[in-house]
């Protein structure tokens, strides 16, 4: 059979072998818990404790600030020492509530649940949105609306993306390993959620052992399935999953759900398991700390909230200096200046590098050479857009599709001429999509 | 560990790729097809292959030094430009045809139109072109020891008997690098392997070129024939070397394919039709030419908005 895939993509070194034998650790936080009221798309959650409450673990801190907005709940407990803001990992300030941890850890007592048979799609989706679950893959769109098409009935496939493609990454991996129940458990919420739904384990071919796992428990499970994917970056973004696991393809403007897809990934899946099946909000996520400066890299369960500073001293602290931390893999990820910053909902690791590659190589002129052409996921042309771009031209930027962009970083990563291809596109997206909203 | 990071936009991690290592690699490659060269014609030409890429540097160098640029020949390009045009020259030229052509080539055609990924034309090809239109005299005469008289092509357009076991091999009169096509295909397998060029422009050149000449050759679909053009003059180290230069190739792939195409049917109609027995120099610098325009109308359909399954 031939390898489900997509056009374009590249293969850069992919870094999981320093992380990926080593079980998930957890981590208890030692300082201060820090929660900016800004860690999805939309509105900023709007803080419901004031400074001086005593809170506990699993309490809701902060409630949704608009319809496209998420909840934030205490991962520990202690006392809000501050309601002010702090620096995050995009360099922005964000309003953030401060938690001085008690170190003791009292939990609050979790809603009583229902067994799945017995929900109704509106209580699992109250559920799944009391619990501020949102995109735990990096983008932070709240998970309710994702799973509230306007025609749930039309939604043919529900895509687990355990493509895991972003090099270095390998905290899907190790749960997938580790409890590959909750995944499969969590899937069943969705399928309950969209009955003529069939759902999709969507793995890369590199994590045999899970693909393996995955089908053996789930052989007796008729409307679930689980497809090898041609291990290739960038395998686990959005449109190409949903092309190369179900044969569709969608564009900029239209949502997973205009195809009939609904796409999350193994993170989200887990939160949403224990969110319906234990009443548990969203208090922790699967973090990566990883990279050649790393002591001891590894995945840790981390409270959200936490400090990057602990999460390097648990990982053993640096064996060489690093020169470039990133939030994320290295494809998509933030460059982050300062330690200092908490961990988020969206935070998929910390990658801390000896070398950096970019501030080494110098940009030189375009030699039109077509490689950022031929790695293009969304099969444009990066070197016209990314002159566009540079240039102001606004009108050949549009009309050449730059908004199309997924900004994945292959371009930039490809060229030979070391252009920052993607930043120059990325910006020019940006401003586009200020102006669209004015 | 200092305060303060190193911070860009993503991605943080780039390919080991560079300009340099492709240029280099195109050096490489172009190095059987010298050797041949050197070995067929003996001293003569490796003389005029070292002036003429000693010109081509020394061009791009002083002229950055005079502008006050940052110097770029560390870069290969001109190398690649220098080395390209000698395959181009024949052996019996004198020493300085090599170095006009080679300023010629970079002042003109490259540096004065912004250099490196700035020039419309081949530069190599646009030295070779103005080397033959204002010195034909010396750059058709491919008398030398090893050979007298006409290229292989011309004793053909004229009707004469060729051996095509000696042209494959290059045991022929002809410009340096192009007359062993044994020599230049292994260079175009470097580049292959390397993923320096794929197939598309080569591919289509050729095979177009051999539906022309079948139809227009007036021989049919004549073997010896055919194999003949194919082994002939510069059109193997054309659709390798010098159809596939980036900068003056479209950079889409369908795009590449017609340009492939484009300069299949302009070098039958150059060698069927012209007075000369040569065309692929011509039909390059205007395939160049016409580059803005292929891309314009081969632009890649975005995915997601038509064209793939939904």
């Amino acid at each position: 059979m031939a390898k489900l895939t997509f056009k374009g993509g590249i293969h850069p070194y992919d870094g999981k072998e320093l992380s990926k034998d080593k079980p998930i650790k957890a981590v208890l936080p030692k300082g201060d818990l820090v929660y900016p009221l800004s860690q999805h798309i939309g509105a900023p959650a709007k803080p419901i404790v004031e400074k001086g409450d005593h809170v506990l673990t699993g309490q809701k801190i902060a409630e949704a600030g608009g319809f496209v907005s998420a909840p934030v709940y205490a991962t520990v407990s202690g006392t809000v020492k501050a309601i002010e803001p702090r620096r995050v990992v995009t360099g922005d300030n964000v309003m953030s509530i401060i938690v001085e941890n008690d170190g003791l850890y009292e939990e609050v007592e979790y809603p009583k649940v229902k067994p799945l048979e017995e929900m109704t799609r509106e209580e699992i989706i109250e559920r799944i949105k009391e619990a501020g679950i949102v995109g735990m893959g990096g983008a932070g769109f709240p998970t309710f609306i994702k799973l509230s098409p306007k025609e749930p009935e039309k939604i043919d496939y529900v895509i687990a993306n355990c493509a895991e493609c972003e090099p270095y990454l390998t905290s899907d991996y190790r749960r997938m390993l580790e409890e590959p129940e909750k995944l499969v458990d969590g899937i069943k919420v969705y399928l309950k959620l969209f009955e003529n739904a069939r759902a999709i384990l969507a793995v890369e071919d590199n994590k045999p052992d899970c693909i393996e796992l995955l089908k053996k428990l789930t052989k007796d499970e008729p409307r679930i399935s689980v497809k090898a994917l041609k291990t290739k970056y960038p395998q686990g973004a959005e449109r190409q999953i949903i092309y190369a696991a179900a044969g569709r393809s969608i564009n900029s403007s239209m949502l997973p759900a205009d195809a009939g897809c609904v796409v999350n990934n193994v993170d989200t899946i887990v939160a949403v398991y224990h969110a319906v099946y234990e009443g548990k909000p969203l208090m922790n996520r699967i973090v990566t700390v990883t990279g050649d400066a790393v002591a001891d890299p590894r995945n840790f369960i981390v409270r959200i909230g936490t400090n990057y500073h602990e999460l390097v001293e648990e990982a053993g602290g640096f064996k060489k200096e690093p020169v470039k931390i990133v939030s994320g893999g290295p494809m998509m990820g933030f460059g982050i200046f300062d330690l200092n910053v908490p961990t988020t909902k969206t935070a998929s690791a910390l990658l801390c590098l000896t070398e950096d590659d970019v501030s080494r190589m110098e940009p030189s002129a375009c030699i039109n050479c077509g490689r950022c052409v031929e790695a293009c996921p969304s099969r444009l042309v990066p070197s016209m857009l990314a002159d566009y771009a540079e240039h102001y031209e606004e009108e050949e930027f549009l009309s050449h599709d730059g908004m199309e962009c997924c900004e994945c970083g292959c371009c930039s990563f490809v060229c030979p001429a070391k252009r920052s291809l993607t930043q120059s596109i990325k910006s020019m997206r940006k401003m586009q999509l200020a102006k669209k909203k004015k | 560990m200092s305060d303060l990071m190193k911070v860009s936009s993503n991605p943080h991690v780039r390919s080991k790729t560079d300009t340099g290592s492709i240029m280099l690699t195109v050096v490489i490659a172009l190095l059987p097809a010298a050797g041949f060269g050197i070995y067929n014609f003996g001293l003569d030409a490796l003389i005029l292959i070292l002036v003429t890429v000693a010109s081509t540097v020394l061009t791009e160098f002083l002229f950055e030094k005079v502008c006050k640029r940052k110097v770029t020949i560390g870069d290969y390009s001109a190398v690649v430009t220098g080395l390209l045009l000698a395959m181009n020259l024949p052996a019996s030229a004198p020493w300085w045809i090599g170095v006009v052509g080679g300023v010629f080539a970079i002042l003109v055609v490259k540096m004065l139109f912004g250099g490196l990924g700035q020039n419309f034309m081949n530069p190599a090809l646009g030295g070779r072109c103005f080397l033959l239109i204002s010195f034909t005299s010396i750059m058709t005469n491919f008398d030398c020891d090893a050979y007298a008289g006409a290229t292989p092509l011309a004793n053909l357009k004229s009707g004469e008997a060729v051996c095509i076991l000696d042209m494959v091999v290059g045991r022929t009169a002809g410009t340096i690098g192009e007359t062993s096509m044994i020599a230049i295909v292994i260079g175009a397998c470097i580049l292959i392997l390397m993923g320096i060029i794929d197939l598309r422009i080569p591919g289509s050149y050729i095979v177009s070129f051999v539906i022309f000449i079948s139809i227009f050759g007036s021989h049919g679909l004549n073997w010896a024939y055919i194999s003949a053009h194919l082994a002939g003059g510069g059109l193997m180290l054309g659709a390798f070397f010098m159809a596939t230069d980036y900068v003056t190739r479209p950079i889409t792939k369908n795009g590449q394919y017609l340009f492939g195409i484009l300069l299949g049917i302009l070098t039958g109609i150059f060698r069927i039709f012209g007075p000369s027995s040569e065309g692929v120099s011509y039909a390059i610098i205007i395939g160049n030419l016409l580059v803005p325009l292929i891309e314009k109308i081969t632009l890649p359909t975005a995915f997601g908005k038509g064209g793939a399954r939904v």
